[in-house]
């Protein structure tokens, strides 16, 4: 469903990718792991077409992503559905009409049938009494609960997850956890979720790609991946604070440093 | 000058004919949204009224201000020549022609201009554009072009609320306070200012509306995704909405004259 090969991207001289290949399969929950900085939600980006590969291509649907026009491409955008690491909730609408908001703009409904639909994604996510707060109003696992039911309310094919379990107590982490895999096993949604959080994802996940310094470092299942014997596969699992990825930034000699006085 | 002075200076240019770049072709941008975005007029009337009702009093209240100083300072002149009675004509060539529109342009510029910014800089770095942009629903339509018509269409209401206010102060002063005959600022005022001095006056107001809206809804949606960011955009809305309206205006005066 989604095939990224030799990708290549980068901002200025800073590469994030230097030959990316991975592929997500219909009807799975695949994981995007990795250390912070080693661009999860740049791939994010590169899949929903908010930024073109340097070099590769990104195939969504078969489609050649960063070559599609714009309303190819909003075409495209309509069969997949985001959340956001913060809800991205429009903050001038009520929850009932940024849950609505999709449906508005993109399907001519009789205002009986998307208030069913809306109430009824609401429901989906347990928030159905929280229709008319304003996102001013919502807990942050409310915010992502109600982000949820505005991603799934266009029925999509592929949904993606950025970061869903940050700054989550366990109560809602464990709401969010069950929602994703209840998205997956009863409406058969093929999801993206993008995460460090290795126990969460373990308990989820079908396939799990480790992301290192701009490439594929290890994949497979996420028992495969805590099995593997590969330093940086341990270093990220078991949460090493130093290994291949350095817990320091490059930096000269600290003594060095130190006695030469001049500017940090 | 030194070789890096006249290269900063090469650069410094450089750079602000690429931002004239960027503004016009942004400019293109929204033009071919505004269509789309009045077949939704519910969601433009909410942007003017944001823009212009929300602007509304400070716009009266300065547009008094600045016909009662007229008022003050014509008379002052007009009593040297003898010719006190031709203070509401002087007013309201003024007011209409230049202090209306320029003055109504650069109050609009830092109490909507930066309000417009600042909420289209704080919806991007919170992701709402993206999300929007995601759920295939094209930000430009919806958010900025809706903003634009906006302030395009409240500038010249307020404009025409800060003459009238503005007249009525210049009358205050020279009629309640100078002791001008009430009957003559009136009948003079009528029969000196022409349909023309409304048009010239109408014609700056759009535009400085348009440049005024443009500057704000382009820096609001080029910000960058910080809380400084988008405080530098926000002041840079005021700095170049002022700068152009009183470039605007000398052209726009040039070319009715």
């Amino acid at each position: 469903m989604v095939d990224v090969r030799g990708v290549h991207y980068g901002f200025g001289r800073r590469e994030i990718f230097s030959g990316l290949d991975l592929q997500v399969r219909r009807g799975r929950i695949t994981a995007f792991m990795g250390p912070s900085g080693t661009g999860k939600t740049t791939l994010l980006r590169l899949i929903t077409g908010q930024a073109a590969p340097h070099e590769g291509t990104v195939r969504v649907f078969g489609e050649d992503v960063p070559k599609l026009p714009q309303r190819e491409l909003f075409a495209l955008r309509r069969r997949m559905g985001m959340l956001f690491q913060n809800g991205a909730l429009l903050t001038d609408l009520s929850v009932f009409e940024n849950v609505a908001f999709p449906l508005r703009e993109h399907a001519r409904l009789p205002e009986s049938l998307l208030r069913h639909i809306v109430l009824s994604k609401l429901h989906a996510v347990g928030l159905r009494g929280a229709a008319n707060l304003m996102p001013g109003e919502l807990s942050g696992g409310m915010a992502r609960r109600v982000a949820l039911a505005r991603a799934i309310v266009m029925d999509p094919e592929i949904l993606i997850y950025d970061e869903p379990f940050v700054g989550l107590d366990p109560i809602s982490m464990g709401m969010i956890v069950r929602l994703i895999r209840q998205m997956n096993e009863v409406l058969g949604i093929t999801s993206i979720v993008v995460s460090h959080d290795v126990e969460e994802l373990g308990a989820i996940a079908h396939d799990s790609y480790l992301l290192s310094q701009g490439k594929v470092v290890a994949s497979g299942t996420p028992a495969e991946l805590r099995a593997s014997h590969l330093e940086v596969v341990r270093q990220f699992m078991e949460g090493i604070a130093d290994g291949p990825v350095p817990f320091h930034y490059p930096a000269p000699d600290y003594f060095g440093q130190l006695l030469d006085g001049g500017s940090p | 000058m030194s070789g890096a002075g006249v290269a900063a200076a090469d650069g410094a240019a450089l750079a602000a004919i690429r931002r004239v770049g960027a503004i016009g072709l942004f400019f293109g941008r929204i033009l071919a949204q505004c269509l789309p975005a009045l077949t939704r007029p519910r969601v433009v009337i909410h942007q003017i009224y944001n823009a212009g009702a929300r602007s509304l009093i400070i716009i009266m209240l300065c547009g008094l201000f600045v016909g009662m100083v007229l008022g003050l300072q014509g008379h002052d002149l007009l009593a040297r020549f003898g010719s006190e009675d031709a203070l509401g004509v002087a007013a309201a060539l003024s007011l209409l022609k230049e202090l209306g529109p320029v003055v109504g342009a650069l109050l609009f510029a830092g109490r909507a201009g930066t309000s417009l910014t600042s909420e289209i800089g704080l919806m991007k770095a919170t992701d709402q554009l993206t999300a929007m942009e995601i759920m295939a629903v094209d930000p430009l339509r919806l958010v900025v072009a809706p903003r634009f018509l906006g302030a395009l269409i409240a500038l010249p209401l307020l404009v025409a609320i800060f003459n009238i206010v503005g007249l009525f102060g210049a009358q205050l002063v020279g009629v309640q306070l100078m002791g001008i005959d009430s009957g003559a600022f009136w009948s003079q005022t009528q029969a000196a200012v022409e349909l023309d001095d409304v048009y010239e006056g109408v014609i700056k107001s759009v535009v400085f509306g348009a440049a005024c809206g443009l500057i704000a809804v382009y820096e609001g949606y080029h910000a960058a995704p910080t809380a400084e960011g988008v405080g530098l955009a926000t002041t840079r809305t005021v700095v170049t909405s002022s700068v152009l309206t009183l470039l605007l205006d000398y052209v726009l005066t040039a070319a009715f004259l």
